[in-house]
């Protein structure tokens, strides 16, 4: 209800409205620009982090420019009927038949970290898999490699959060090792724990030593949720019912009715 | 698509949206040879569009982008706010954004099929309030074209007799369909605010036409046109109430042109299109009428010429606007029709504000189908005249509220705020907070007038050329205190609704309009730039939708709107522009053109 402009505003930015029943995602101007001058200071801050992102690449080009050679299928079965009218580049792309025209970027070690974080985000439990199952990371490096400025700077708070993690957990437990020996994916639940409790809440961080990391954390559960809930298994878990065919729309069911008191 | 096959027509129609659409349509039922030429490509929606395909068989699971930014299933194809070569530009403090796309039925086929009547006031605003300007026409004069509209496209909706709400002729409307929990829910609480939540009026068939007993009834005497209305609207089925309407419906079930409106034209024999001819301007005769269009086939990058009797302009208010300026000749120095200098001038959108909230009523929902007609079931109306007109508010005109919510498919974004709501949860917890909170979240959108001001306006860029070589539009806007008071006012209200409901305001609420208010341009309600009137001196075109200067010229777009009522643009479009099309034929008929 603030009038300023809040750190939790910028954050609910990339959380757009449901409105009109439009779908909608993460449209570059969705995310504001303070908050890659949050991942550059972020960047700067710790040693190391400048060199590994991708970098500020400039703005996403033209009609087909940026598409990689990779033509990586989605995560689900690509469709079996392709469009011939489609041109089937990025301003419009064959809808029946979707593919990830890009190259995926993240290392193989980056990769097993995230998907350990994505694990401590969303565990398995008796309803369904971990995120990691489901391939949540997977997900994540296919955001962070997009061809849009926006998303890879994204990458960079990832990557760099990443490092930070890995760097936090030889500082607390290290015990001195080697600077090598001791990853956060290799820490005990509890000690992963630990960390992650000083950076789940960008709000509580606001001003303090973990607000950067809590930056990346954020948006490694932001992009941990979507990853893990569209999947077949997050649907199922949820309980969705729909995308299928009827032959008649009826009212609620009286047990919604009761539950919402309209009985 | 198909190449033109005829050496003259009786009228070119620019443009195969809404107002190209219709035109093309009543000008082809009614013996009349047409060529619609469509800046886009061919586009087929039983054939392209992905019914049920999910989210994670998209890249970055459906999420919008610059190049999709409604997602990546949108049906919109070189299209968005930006096209592809295609650029604008803003003036100083302006940030416009002009919603285009660049494919046979144009935006009809994303639209939200939301589709409300004007009321008898929206059409003399001037009279009730002293600003703005009144319609040359009045609701009466339009209603039966509303009617024709409403019976040929398919409206599901309710008449509630409510002020300013038209009601429709009986027997014209479809049956709405049952509410959803959410929406049940929302209503009850409404109740007690004194807002009323009523049947929304969507372009959705929630049944199937009768296509013979219509087709008889929207053509009388008329055999061709009966029998190719008759045909097509026989091929549309019923929603199934699966898979969202944005995408567009390969089974017909919603209102879009090339499912609707093109098929019939085209089974008359009387239309020919042709796609991926963009309209660089109108050419003339030595007597200053039009005599046909110049556009650049975009295949062979060549520009062509095409002859009629009549040339329809309806690219879209700002794209129309645009022909008609680059249109210049010694006869017509400010453009084609611009004698009153009002091209471009009395820009609108929609006032757009929203707010989203999260309802303690609806977590834990027993699983249940929410999907239902994809888009809402109810709305409320804009019910404060009676406080507006007792001066308790600080605006002038109204809004309508949408909204949505509940159990509906995950998608990009999904559960994307519920950490902050609960605390920063992550684990076992955040896993079972998703479960607990899925559905139980709802978003309100106000939908409002805009009233037409001198500082909101397009123009030619003296500086811009798109990549066919047609100079580009800049764009002018101030919004005034109405709108932004207007803007104001609706994200208050929501958080009353919100509240009412026990529930929690999950965004932030302004109390300077200025920050509520979507960017113009966001809303893609965007009218005006040619507007109709009863004099020449003050306006573009007569209630007929024709140049006051060149006779055989027409503007069947959005563009001819002299008020932009809370009211969703299309259905007023459509209506408008077949009472324009049969003024055109008659026209013809009688050789008065």
């Amino acid at each position: 209800m603030s009038e300023e402009r809040t750190k939790a505003e910028d954050r609910r930015e990339r959380v757009l409205p449901i409105a009109e029943a439009r779908e909608t995602g993460p449209d570059a101007r969705s995310i504001d620009r303070r908050h890659a001058l949050k991942v550059m200071a972020l960047a700067a801050a710790a040693p190391g982090l400048a060199s590994c992102g991708p970098g500020p690449g400039g703005e996403a080009g033209a009609a087909g420019a940026s598409a990689g050679a990779g033509g990586i299928p989605a995560g689900g079965t690509p469709g079996q009927v392709t469009n011939p009218n489609a041109r089937g580049d990025l301003w419009d792309p064959d809808l029946l038949s979707p593919v990830v025209p890009w190259q995926r970027t993240l290392e193989p070690g980056e990769l097993e970290s995230l998907a350990v974080l994505c694990d401590v985000i969303l565990p398995a439990d008796d309803r369904s898999p971990s995120a990691s199952e489901v391939g949540a990371h997977d997900f994540i490096d296919e955001w962070v490699s997009a061809p849009y400025e926006a998303l890879q700077e994204g990458g960079v708070l990832i990557r760099g959060g990443l490092v930070w993690l890995d760097r936090e957990a030889r500082t607390r437990f290290g015990n001195g090792a080697p600077s090598a020996s001791v990853r956060f994916r290799d820490l005990t639940p509890a000690q992963q724990q630990a960390i992650c409790d000083d950076i789940c809440d960008p709000e509580r961080a606001e001003g303090g030593p973990f607000e950067a990391p809590s930056l990346f954390f954020d948006r490694v559960r932001y992009l941990t949720l979507t990853a893990f809930w569209t999947t077949a298994e997050g649907m199922d878990d949820l309980q969705y019912i729909g995308n299928t065919p009827l032959t008649q729309w009826d009212p609620p069911p009286p047990e919604v009715l009761r539950h919402i008191g309209l009985a | 698509m198909s190449s033109r096959t005829q050496d003259s027509y009786d009228a070119i129609v620019v443009g195969s949206g809404a107002g190209g659409g219709m035109t093309a349509y009543v000008l082809a039922c009614s013996g009349l040879r047409v060529l619609m030429l469509e800046a886009g490509r061919h586009y087929d929606p039983v054939a392209e569009t992905p019914m049920f395909h999910l989210p994670r068989d998209a890249p970055l699971r459906g999420g919008g982008t610059r190049h999709k930014p409604f997602g990546f299933y949108d049906a919109t194809v070189d299209g968005g706010w930006e096209v592809p070569g295609e650029p604008y530009s803003s003036a100083e403090g302006t940030d416009f954004r002009w919603w285009r796309a660049r494919m046979l039925g144009g935006r009809t086929n994303h639209w939200g099929r939301i589709s409300l009547r004007m009321g008898e006031y929206d059409f003399k605003p001037y009279s009730r309030d002293g600003l703005g300007f009144d319609w040359p026409l009045s609701y009466d004069d339009l209603a039966p074209w509303y009617d024709k509209t409403e019976a040929l496209i398919g409206v599901y909706g309710s008449n509630e007799g409510l002020e300013n709400t038209p009601n429709s002729s009986p027997g014209v409307l479809l049956p709405p369909p049952a509410p959803r929990a959410e929406e049940l829910l929302t209503r009850h609480h409404c109740g007690d605010l004194g807002i009323p939540v009523i049947p929304a009026h969507l372009a959705i068939l929630t049944r199937r036409l009768d296509a013979a007993r219509i087709a008889r009834t929207l053509w009388p005497g008329n055999a061709l046109a009966q029998r190719v209305t008759e045909e097509s609207m026989a091929a549309r089925a019923a929603c199934f109430y699966a898979t969202p309407c944005g995408r567009g419906c390969s089974i017909k079930a919603n209102f879009q042109t090339p499912t609707v409106l093109l098929p019939p034209a085209l089974a008359t024999g009387n239309l020919d299109i042709i796609t991926d001819a963009m309209v660089r301007e109108v050419t003339i005769d030595a007597r200053g009428q039009a005599a046909g269009v110049h556009y650049i086939d975009r295949n062979t990058r060549l520009d062509e010429h095409a002859g009629a009797r009549v040339v329809v302009l309806a690219a879209s208010a700002c794209e129309s606007a645009r022909i008609l300026l680059n249109s210049k000749s010694s006869l017509h120095p400010d453009g084609l029709g611009n004698g009153s200098g009002l091209v471009g001038k009395y820009i609108m959108d929609t006032v757009g504000a929203g707010v989203g909230g999260q309802i303690p009523a609806l977590e834990n929902m027993p699983p249940h189908n929410a999907d239902g007609a994809s888009a809402m079931h109810l709305y409320m109306p804009w019910w404060l005249y009676q406080e507006q007109a007792g001066g308790q508010l600080d605006f002038a005109r109204g809004y309508h509220i949408e909204f949505g919510g509940g159990r509906r498919m995950p998608g990009f974004g999904f559960m994307g705020g519920l950490a902050e709501l609960t605390g920063g949860s992550y684990g076992q917890r955040l896993k079972d907070e998703c479960r607990r909170y899925y559905g139980s979240f709802l978003w309100f959108d106000g939908r409002g007038e805009m009233i037409p001001n001198e500082d909101s306006f397009c123009e030619i860029d003296p500086e811009g050329v798109d990549r066919w070589g047609i100079p580009t539009l800049r764009f002018n806007w101030k919004w005034s205190s109405h709108e932004l008071n207007q803007a104001r006012h609706m994200q208050h209200t929501f958080a009353d609704i919100i509240q009412a409901m026990g529930g929690r305001v999950t965004s932030d609420v302004h109390d300077d309009g200025a920050r509520a208010i979507a960017a113009p341009g966001v809303i893609i309600h965007e009218v005006g730039g040619a507007m109709m009137g009863d004099d020449p001196r003050t306006s573009v075109l007569n209630q007929f939708c024709q140049s006051w200067e060149v006779d055989n010229l027409f503007v069947t777009d959005g563009g001819c709107f002299v008020s932009n009522a809370d009211k969703n643009p299309t259905l007023s479009i459509l209506a408008l522009a077949w009472r324009a099309s049969d003024y055109i034929a008659e026209q013809l008929r009688t050789r008065s053109l």
